[in-house]
């Protein structure tokens, strides 16, 4: 991302060249994601959003977000307003209030992540109405095993992100056991997503040796 | 004002605005969160009429992308009327290529057949639903449907599968077979023959469902629990057909019934076109097949 | 011998090319122009543009020449038009007390300020077909009593000075209006969303549902407050200028319903009302959308619901005519995969039967031949 851009610059550039093309890429490699959870999808992507965004987490918000999504923003990026300003001029997307509000969130910093609680869950008749997280992660490899199971998967599969919060696997679980309701995550790596529907069961793998 | 004179080229890339594909995407990665479960969405007007295969229309719309190839079906058949229609209206506002072959595409739109090859990862099938709501016909209130499958209270639907067992010593439903997904949400697989209910049941592809009238889409992802409900004493059993297909001699597939004159005379031929044609190309000739001419493509 | 059907595509051009031939009709007939129908077949272009929510007179026009006159099918080209428009936002409301008034009529007061304007009105012709309109004779010019300028009082203003009518719909200040063709169908529905959905429902079925309250499906008592017609205009505000700048007039028609009143131990007894607005010139329709409105009140105003005008869900699910013509014309597609299921299982039903009756002949000792 260019230094020398002027804030206001920074704002209105690095967004999608191709809309309409880029934003269908982006979304089949999404559903992909959320519909084969466990394995890497790539995003392949020339959107530079200002610091603390990441490439992949401004493309899927240039291909979700709009002026009906209302959206959340972890403190790390809430604070930086050249992001903030980047999200309004390229998907006018108002933000929230509370994360209780939103549709979806972009969290910067999930290593503090201490509750998933604090989001829109759904409510029974309407469990579609929850928030959608974007988790920005500095890698989707080296980090513990975690065994995935559930719709989308054949069998099992592993995945190792790096970056979540210990108490991971404790909060998915309990995420787990409000079915129908729960929110759905985006792990989003520097070049790859992974999806994380409401439906996946996880159990962390202690004592997995690498594979080579 | 006037109307200008628009030629297909200005209309988005496949007919919908992107305000209209982002909402729709929206709600197919909610569906997929939650197998089974109908998500509202905000369907527009189509150029075809409501009915018709305007919920699977958008949702096709709204995956779309230039290196896909598409496939319609309509009762199993690529070149039934409104199959035509669709895929046309794709090849012109998406300039999509198209194709007849099951295994070349990478989404199918269909409409009451599942294809007889089974399908495999990366492939969309996506179908069209005329009633999405497995208890409308018990309960036409949408008011209490929605809390029947929030409290997941299926009781009656058990009570008229039950019910028509009592009276006609058989499940009277044969096609839009109710099931249940990953054991909770009772789900309507829209109008095909229960004969491919087990199709859907940890298929490796993605199936997405769009009702447009009713505007609820919902999914099934890959490898996803689908089960015919039944009971122990009655369990859930497949439409048989007696004969092979009269032009490939298929069997196990599902059969047209075709009215050859008005004396009763009939034959009973593939529905899935795709599936006929293949075999026959492959040498496999049906008991009638050596009367019939050449099969044109 | 028996030939795979081919030649869906085929089929289809034929149908259209016939179908624009037969649109034409007779060469030697002039062909009917967008002007002639915008002037001269006003009130269907009104229903046109009011059941499409769409207020253009020509692309009303253009439908009803390419529908052939069909009126749904002519809503439903124009509705899917607007689908592709571009929105660049929303109005201000209308403000139907400065309406340039055409025609305003009362049938609770005598007389009231601003009078009773007839307007062009076919209520007091003699049904009688006029062999004059075979031919394109001379008309005179209309004689219109002097446009009522600046405000004509509303009906329900007179009455809701003496406190006698309740307040004029309210919702709550924070209520984002909603839009129907933006959001999915929710019940149960807020009154703005629902007078949307009335708006644009099918006359006939609001005509009937209408008609069925005063016919002791529920009753509301209804007096007609006052219709009015005429123009007004549309304002827009403009967030980059501060203000909001006129986009144009439109012709509106509106009608409230004065109806049964209501009262309670805390709170002496008011009238209550119904609502009825239209695009163009089009009463039956603005009347019975208001009584309809009114009798979906019901369970806001406590009344026992008795009838199907007042079944929310079963009214507004069934009000939309593009949908309804949508599915059930889809019947004529083809069903055939799902007859033969049906068919294997009746079949087989029939099978048992006759199996059982053998069995039952049998056991009687009888020594019927089975039937073939």
């Amino acid at each position: 991302m260019p230094a020398t851009l002027t804030n206001a610059a920074q704002a209105i550039t690095g967004g999608f060249a191709n809309p309409v093309f880029e934003a269908q890429a982006v979304f089949r490699q999404l559903m992909n994601a959320m519909a084969n959870p466990g394995v890497l999808h790539a995003i392949e992507t020339n959107v530079a959003p200002p610091a603390p965004l990441t490439a992949v987490a401004g493309a899927l918000a240039a291909t979700l977000f709009d002026h009906d999504t209302v959206i959340w923003l972890g403190p790390v990026i809430a604070r930086e307003e050249k992001a903030r300003s980047w999200l309004a001029f390229h998907t006018s997307a108002p933000l929230a209030d509370q994360a209780l509000d939103a549709h979806f969130a972009i969290l910067a910093d999930p290593g503090h992540i201490s509750s998933f609680e604090n989001f829109a869950q759904g409510t029974q008749e309407y469990p579609d109405r929850s928030t959608t997280l974007i988790v920005q992660l500095p890698s989707l490899q080296g980090g513990p095993a975690l065994e995935l199971t559930g719709p989308g998967i054949k069998d099992r599969a592993v995945i190792r992100p790096a970056g979540l919060p210990d108490a991971f696997p404790a909060l998915w679980k309990a995420n787990g056991g409000k079915f129908p309701r729960g929110v759905d995550l985006v792990l989003a790596g520097p070049d790859a997503i992974i999806g994380l529907p409401r439906t996946t069961r996880e159990e962390a793998i202690a004592n997995v040796k690498e594979a080579n | 004002m006037t109307i200008q004179q628009t030629d297909m080229a200005t209309y988005n890339f496949a007919y919908l605005d992107e305000q209209t594909k982002r909402m729709i995407r929206r709600a197919i990665l909610k569906a997929i969160a939650i197998p089974g479960y109908q998500v509202p969405f905000a369907s527009r007007e189509m150029p075809m009429p409501y009915g018709w295969g305007t919920g699977g229309v958008q949702v096709t719309a709204s995956i779309l992308g230039p290196d896909d190839v598409l496939k319609v079906i309509d009762q199993g058949a690529d070149d039934t009327t409104n199959a035509v229609s669709i895929r046309a209206f794709f090849q012109r506002v998406a300039n999509v290529a198209v194709t007849t072959h099951t295994k070349d595409a990478t989404v199918i739109q269909t409409r009451h057949r599942i294809p007889e090859e089974t399908l495999g990862k990366g492939q969309v099938l996506v179908y069209q639903v005329p009633i999405p709501e497995p208890l409308r016909y018990l309960e036409p209130r949408e008011t209490e449907t929605r809390k029947m499958h929030a409290l997941e209270e299926y009781g009656l639907m058990h009570v008229k599968l039950y019910e028509d067992i009592a009276r006609n010593g058989h499940i009277a439903t044969t096609y839009a077979y109710p099931v249940k997904v990953e054991g909770r949400y009772v789900m309507d697989p829209s109008p095909t023959p229960k004969f491919d209910n087990p199709k859907m049941h940890m298929s490796e592809a993605l199936q997405l469902f769009g009702a447009g009238r009713e505007k609820r889409i919902y999914a099934l992802p890959p490898h996803t629990e689908v089960v015919s409900l039944d009971f122990e004493d009655h369990p859930f059993e497949v439409q048989k057909f007696d004969q092979p297909c009269a032009l490939c001699g298929a069997e196990g597939v599902y059969l047209d019934e075709v009215i050859l004159d008005d004396k009763g005379g009939r034959m009973f031929v593939c529905s899935d076109t795709d599936h006929c044609e293949k075999r026959r190309e492959e040498g496999h000739r049906g008991p009638l097949a050596a009367e019939a001419p050449e099969m044109q493509s | 011998m028996y030939v795979a059907v081919k030649g869906g595509e085929k089929a289809i051009n034929n149908a259209h090319r016939l179908l624009a031939d037969r649109r034409r009709g007779d060469r030697s007939v002039p062909a009917v122009s967008l002007e002639q129908i915008v002037e001269q077949l006003a009130l269907g272009v009104d229903r046109i543009m009011s059941e499409a929510s769409l207020y253009d007179r020509e692309l009303a026009a253009l439908a009803m020449k390419q529908a052939r006159g069909d009126m749904i099918e002519a809503i439903f080209l124009l509705r899917a038009y607007r689908t592709t428009l571009p929105r660049f936002g929303y109005s201000e409301p209308i403000d139907t007390s400065e309406m340039r008034i055409e025609r305003r009529i009362s049938a609770t007061y005598k007389d009231l300020p601003g009078g009773q304007l007839l307007g062009p009105t076919f209520d007091y012709t003699h049904r009688l077909l006029d062999p004059d309109l075979m031919t394109d004779g001379e008309v005179d010019e209309g004689i219109a009593a002097e446009a009522e300028t600046g405000r004509t009082p509303r009906v329900s203003e007179i009455l809701a000075n003496e406190g006698l009518i309740e307040s004029d719909g309210e919702l709550p200040d924070d209520h984002r209006t909603g839009d129907l063709t933006r959001e999915p169908m929710e019940f149960p529905m807020e009154r703005d969303i629902r007078l949307q959905a009335l708006a644009r429902g099918d006359e006939g079925f609001l005509l009937a549902l209408g008609y069925s309250t005063q016919r002791g499906y529920a009753r509301t008592h209804p007096f007609t407050g006052e219709i009015r017609i005429g123009e007004v205009e549309v304002l827009l505000e403009v967030p980059e200028l501060g203000f909001a700048v006129s986009l144009g007039e439109i012709q509106v028609t509106e009608c409230q319903m004065v109806t049964q009143f209501k009262g309670s131990a805390k709170s002496p007894p008011q009238f209550t009302r119904g609502y009825g607005l239209v695009f163009g010139q089009s009463e039956r329709k603005a009347m019975a959308m208001s009584l309809v409105d009114r009798a979906l009140r019901a369970e806001e105003l406590g009344e026992d619901i008795v009838a199907p005008a007042q079944d929310e869900e079963f009214v507004i699910s069934h009000s939309d005519n593009v949908q309804a013509t949508g599915f059930v014309e889809h019947l004529k597609l083809p069903h055939y995969v799902d007859f033969q299921a049906e068919l294997d299982l009746v079949r087989r039903m029939r099978a048992e039967y006759e199996e059982n009756q053998k069995k039952q002949e049998g056991n009687g000792g009888d020594t019927l031949e089975a039937a073939e």
